[in-house]
């Protein structure tokens, strides 16, 4: 059923991972990310890829369920490996009709390929163990600074978590609006891509004009409920870090330290 | 000594401007005209109205959503004209929409029971006891980690007056809670209410159209047309079934039944509201007639 859909594909487990304060592993996770970037050669990979290892492992999330989600890139990875085989200059290695195959363009597109693995693995492992609410919790903390220079942190955090919350309604609602123009004789399969995009009109007109009314509803019940933006507002669930959160801080600055020593020296 | 009553309304006047493009006044609809009604404390109101009444209007007026354009709304003492009692009045009544899914803020049913008292300021460990008592009188406790989108209607509708108890306040407008439910839906939210305005005495204003629901109100109010049509009992606005049927409002089926046989020529009272009552006046009828004992098989 479409209501059951989860956003950002959760995966329910009791684990340190889970565990951890949103804003642990949000740090955390960038920090990986650029890691990933900083150094190239073989053994930085094998740190990168041997600590996400550790942290799945922890998480408790099965790897195969880990693997599902590199299916969305495969074809990005499969042009990426391609082209960067393909049109990188060095020496030749291997050569037919207008292919040449170089020794570096091996070496770019086993790196290329690596990074992305590890870059997609990495920001998956996050989503996969934490709720969207805490994420979006979690970026509303991580972003205070900038309210200094204005930025409306408390309104695009809860911008975040009313979009996240009406996605499967209005999913929900979409399905309901296509089955009444198909009742009604409305054709979405045939014809070309100008003619179906056409097709679609009618779906998104009253798909619009209930995700307005809804809007307008939602507002007077947030108002209703006393909000007033976010201001002397408190929190039902305040982040606070706990021990484990620092240790995983540590072994993130370790994890950096070690990328950045075996970049410089190996 | 005279109680001061806890809501006042006062001559009541709203109308709805409908523009054209250039901003030109198109037509005006007097949604609600020159009403006045008073509620004391704990009282059980039901609003009874066609759609089109004027009664959802008349109840965002309760809480300051709407203002009035003449005429004053005083709720436990202050006027909802007064911009800084603003959130106070809010806190005092508390409302509850028709439409289950446009209410709900929480991706998660505690979360949105909480996002009152956050607004409100209350501090953390209150927050999660409010939290847990809220959904346990209304027996959503087990839900509390369930997302909305997988709830049924009823309990969706059991979150959201969760989510107004949870703030505490001392009145619960809910506005056409049943509209979008099934019957059973409409018999939990029902029942909810009703606890809460037996147990916790919270004051309970229901705008409905379903004349089931306001048998078990202390008093009842008919509108049609932005006025005020009829005030009393339930018993004394059933007995009054053929203006209902004017302003195009079906009485309960029971309470039909004894009317048409009433006109039908039976001795049968006015504003018969249960199946029991309407057993019992049957029996005593037939007893009277052919001297049998009503004792026997009195059941539904």
């Amino acid at each position: 059923m479409i209501r059951d859909i989860t956003l950002g594909q959760y995966y329910q487990a009791d684990s340190v991972i889970h565990r951890l304060d949103p804003r642990t592993k949000l740090v955390g996770t960038m920090v990986y990310l650029v890691s990933l970037f900083i150094f190239t050669g073989p053994w930085v990979f094998v740190t990168a890829a041997s600590f996400l290892l550790l942290c799945v492992f922890l998480s408790r999330v099965p790897f195969s369920y880990m693997l599902k989600g590199l299916k969305p890139i495969l074809f990005i990875l499969m042009f990426t490996l391609v082209i960067n085989m393909l049109f990188t200059k060095g020496t030749v290695l291997f050569s037919w009709w207008k292919f040449t195959i170089t020794e570096e363009g091996l070496k770019q597109a086993g790196a290329m390929g690596f990074r992305l693995v590890l870059l997609i693995l990495g920001s998956n492992l996050m989503t996969l163990t934490t709720t969207p609410t805490r994420l979006t919790n979690a970026m509303e903390h991580l972003m205070r600074p900038l309210k200094l220079i204005r930025v409306p942190v408390h309104e695009i955090a809860m911008m975040m978590s009313i979009a996240l919350r009406f996605i499967p309604i209005l999913l929900e609602e979409t399905d309901r609006i296509m089955k009444a123009q198909l009742a009604r004789g409305a054709d979405f399969e045939s014809g070309n891509l100008i003619k179906k995009t056409k097709s679609l009109v009618p779906v998104l007109i009253p798909l619009f004009i209930s995700a307005f009314r809804r809007a307008n509803d939602l507002a007077m019940a947030m108002e209703a409920r006393c909000y007033h933006g976010g201001k002397g507002r408190t929190q039902y669930k305040p982040l606070k870090y706990k021990g484990r959160d620092f240790v995983a801080y540590f072994m993130v600055i370790i994890y950096l330290a070690g990328v950045i020593l075996i970049g410089k020296f190996l | 000594m005279k109680i001061p009553s806890f809501l006042q309304i006062k001559n009541l006047k709203y109308e709805y401007i409908r523009r054209d493009e250039e901003n030109n006044v198109e037509g005006i609809t007097t949604a609600v005209d020159d009403v006045s009604l008073d509620v004391k404390e704990g009282e059980f109101i039901a609003v009874l109205g066609h759609n089109g009444s004027g009664k959802s209007t008349l109840a965002k007026h309760i809480n300051a959503i709407l203002f009035p354009e003449e005429g004053e709304v005083i709720l436990d003492g202050m006027n909802t004209k007064d911009e800084e009692k603003l959130l106070d009045i809010r806190r005092t009544a508390g409302m509850v929409f028709q439409n289950p899914d446009n209410q709900i803020i929480g991706q998660v049913v505690d979360e949105d029971v909480a996002f009152g008292p956050e607004n409100m300021g209350v501090p953390t460990d209150e927050i999660a006891q409010r939290v847990e008592e809220s959904l346990k009188t209304l027996g959503m406790w087990e839900y509390r980690n369930a997302s909305p989108n997988r709830l049924s209607g009823g309990q969706k509708q059991r979150v959201s007056i969760a989510s107004v108890i949870a703030m505490h306040p001392k009145c619960i407008i809910l506005d056409e809670p049943t509209a979008m439910l099934d019957p059973r839906g409409r018999y939990e939210v029902i029942r909810a209410a009703r606890a809460l305005n037996e147990v916790e005495h919270i004051t309970i204003i229901l705008i409905t159209h379903y004349m089931e629901e306001v048998i078990h109100a202390d008093r009842v109010f008919v509108m049609d047309k932005g006025k005020v049509k009829m005030e009393g009992t339930p018993r004394e606005i059933f007995s009054r079934v053929e203006e209902l049927k004017e302003m195009r409002l079906t009485v309960p089926q029971v309470t039909e039944l004894a009317w048409e046989l009433k006109k039908a020529g039976l001795r049968i009272p006015d504003g018969i509201l249960t199946r029991e009552e309407l057993v019992k006046e049957i029996l005593k009828l037939v007893s009277s007639r052919t001297g049998v004992s009503s004792r026997t098989g009195v059941s539904s």
